[in-house]
């Protein structure tokens, strides 16, 4: 026990690292999506273990090969991290098993393991973004989650999805190279790469152009990877085209640990330079957010595409986040830190919904979904709820993370801005209308009237994820606790 | 005060002229080879960045023997070489990706590959 205890920050990455590989060694689909789904689950328990470690006693230090930082690699876990890691891991423990007759369906069966292999690589490296405290490190696992996100968007079944995974590899590789140029430079003022050792050296060098053309790297190369508008081009069609399960995973964790690698440079590496006021960024960046919830959401509602539509709604939802982030009281930057989970929560219901119509009727065209509330009610259901959860309807998540953001909004004075957020979810009622009354009021085609839920495989795990899109809206004050006490803990390295 | 003059910092005037060299090409060229090439220049003129900061005159590598007091820094090449191998891993799989648009469209130029996923709208 003890054991696992002290390598608990280690395991949660190498377990999936490692097993990855071994999905290639068997070369056979079954085989692998059962192993997945159990190193998923292994994952998932010694995350909500982490979690309630690091709630407990504070901050997991572990020294990578017993060298001391800042010489060694040093992985670092506080709140912040192992909330993000649950967050990919829960997706994972819940996306993986839905994979199943999802992928069957969707890619050809010689593939199949290599998609597993895939998935797991890519949570691997995502899990590694949130819990490593080096930042070239983050840069490495921030390849090794992107090469193989490509891979997964790429085995889509429709063309299309070839050129949305070589966009998103072109602008994914820019982004990422932004960071390293970034990062040189910071490397260059202060010859350290460690994140808590930066954070005591750059005020020295606060003022040095270097600093501030690094700066701009780096939040433009994250900007990048989390679909920051006006950065968000290769986002829709990655989604829209990707195979059902891969867009689900893809869409509630990689720009959710993007968004946290942000956060964590701004306010950890960066956090006593608090660079927002510093360098006097903070409107502009408000701005940009703002920017990305109402287009987002304006493009978001003539799509008639339903997998594009909610792809740009996620574009909306990152702005939120950044906008938390921008406000920069703890109230605001809990919401910003809690909607990454709610809206990880939400949109991964959603899309699995999508990806039950897409099982039964083969499409995601709105016009094909008419009628659908007669023909597959369950999963009418969970789209109207997951639909509901996103405007912000109480008793779901959405909800909580919106009131955390007004709050925030209030507490720092900036009305205008809360009216804003209640503005952009009106936004959401109109494109979730759009997909309910084409659901419920309309008639379906002629010859396809008739009952056809989607399997029960992809039902439960569905509403697995409903079910906690409601249980954390009803109950929220565990999660609620974890955000604001990793707001409070990224705030305080700033005073 | 910073030398601006050229060939002042000859290593970083070169940097950044393949910098945007490379970014030019990703961004200006149609052809989905030649953007995974610019890509791939973008990213070597990174490497060199690296490199060049090591660097210092009259250093030698770091190793402990008589006589030899200055060093260069041996951390940002093994840095470095992780990120050649991101880049030759980028590269490969862009190009695997290439392929597979030629097969399936029939074509490699962007514009002719976006004209076409117009029509298929």
């Amino acid at each position: 026990m003890t054991f696992l205890i002290e390598n608990i920050s280690v395991l949660v990455v190498i377990v999936p690292l490692m097993s990855a590989p071994i999905c290639v060694i068997v070369r056979n689909g079954n085989f692998a999506w059962a192993w997945a789904t159990i190193v998923a689950f292994i994952t998932f328990a010694l995350s909500v273990m982490m979690l309630g470690h690091v709630m407990e006693s504070g901050t997991i230090l572990y020294k990578m090969g017993n060298w001391d930082a800042p010489w060694g690699i040093v992985y670092r876990v506080d709140p912040l991290g192992a909330f993000v890691i649950v967050i990919v891991s829960a997706i994972a423990a819940v996306v993986f098993p839905y994979a199943k007759q999802s992928i069957e369906k969707e890619i050809p069966k010689e593939r199949h393991y290599l998609v597993y292999c895939m998935l797991l690589l890519c949570m691997a490296g995502l899990i590694g973004m949130a819990v490593t405290g080096d930042a070239f490190n983050l840069f490495v696992f921030l390849e090794v989650s992107s090469l193989s996100t490509y891979v997964l968007i790429s085995l889509g079944n429709d063309r299309r999805a070839l050129t949305a995974s070589l966009r998103y590899l072109i602008l994914g590789t820019l982004g990422a190279t932004f960071y390293v140029i970034g990062l040189g430079m910071v490397y260059m003022m202060t010859g350290s790469l460690n994140m808590t050792d930066l954070a005591h050296l750059l005020p020295a060098v606060q003022n040095t152009g270097t600093i501030h053309v690094a700066l701009a790297f780096i939040v433009v190369g994250f900007g990048l990877k989390m679909a920051m508008f006006p950065l968000h081009v290769w986002l829709p069609n990655a989604y829209t085209y990707a195979p059902s399960a891969v867009t689900s995973f893809l869409a509630s964790t990689a720009t959710k640990v993007a968004v946290y690698a942000l956060i964590r440079l701004l306010f950890t590496v960066f956090g006593d330079v608090d660079p927002l006021e510093t360098y006097g960024v903070r409107n502009s960046v408000m701005v940009l957010a703002i920017a990305g919830m109402f287009a987002g959401s304006i493009v978001a509602i003539y799509q008639d595409n339903v997998k594009r539509l909610f792809a740009y709604s996620s574009v909306a939802q990152v702005g939120y986040m950044i906008l938390g982030m921008s406000i920069g009281n703890a109230p605001a930057l809990a919401g910003g830190i809690i909607h990454m989970f709610n809206h990880a929560l939400t949109k991964g219901a959603l899309f699995m919904a999508m990806g039950c119509v897409y099982y039964v009727i083969g499409s995601v065209k709105i016009e094909d979904m008419s009628g659908l509330a007669k023909r597959m009610p369950m999963t009418s259901a969970a789209i109207l709820a997951g639909g509901l959860s996103l405007i912000g309807v109480p008793l779901t998540v959405g909800f909580i993370s919106k009131f955390y953001l007004v709050q925030g909004a209030l507490a720092a004075g900036m009305w205008p801005i809360a009216l804003l957020i209640m503005l952009s979810s009106l936004l959401a009622v109109i494109y979730v209308w759009r997909i309910v009354e084409v659901m419920y009021f309309r008639t379906p085609a002629i010859g396809q009237e008739q009952y056809s839920e989607a399997p029960l495989s992809l039902l439960v795990p569905t509403y697995i994820m409903l079910a906690a899109v409601f249980w954390f809206g009803i109950t929220a004050s565990y999660t609620g606790d974890v955000a604001m006490s990793a707001a409070q803990t990224l705030l305080g390295g700033s005073q | 005060m910073i030398d601006y003059s050229f060939p002042g910092l000859f290593n970083y005037w070169i940097v950044f002229l393949l910098m945007m060299i490379g970014f030019y090409i990703v961004i200006a060229h149609e052809n989905l080879i030649k953007k995974i090439v610019g890509l791939n220049v973008f990213q070597v003129s990174v490497f060199i960045l690296y490199i060049s900061m090591a660097k210092i005159k009259g250093g030698t590598a770091p190793i402990i023997a008589d006589g030899i007091n200055v060093y260069s820094n041996p951390l940002p090449h093994v840095l470095i070489l992780t990120a050649i191998v991101v880049g030759v891993a980028t590269t490969a799989l862009g190009l695997a990706l290439v392929v597979r648009i030629q097969e399936s469209f029939g074509t490699i130029e962007d514009d002719e590959v976006r004209e076409i996923e117009e029509r298929e709208e």
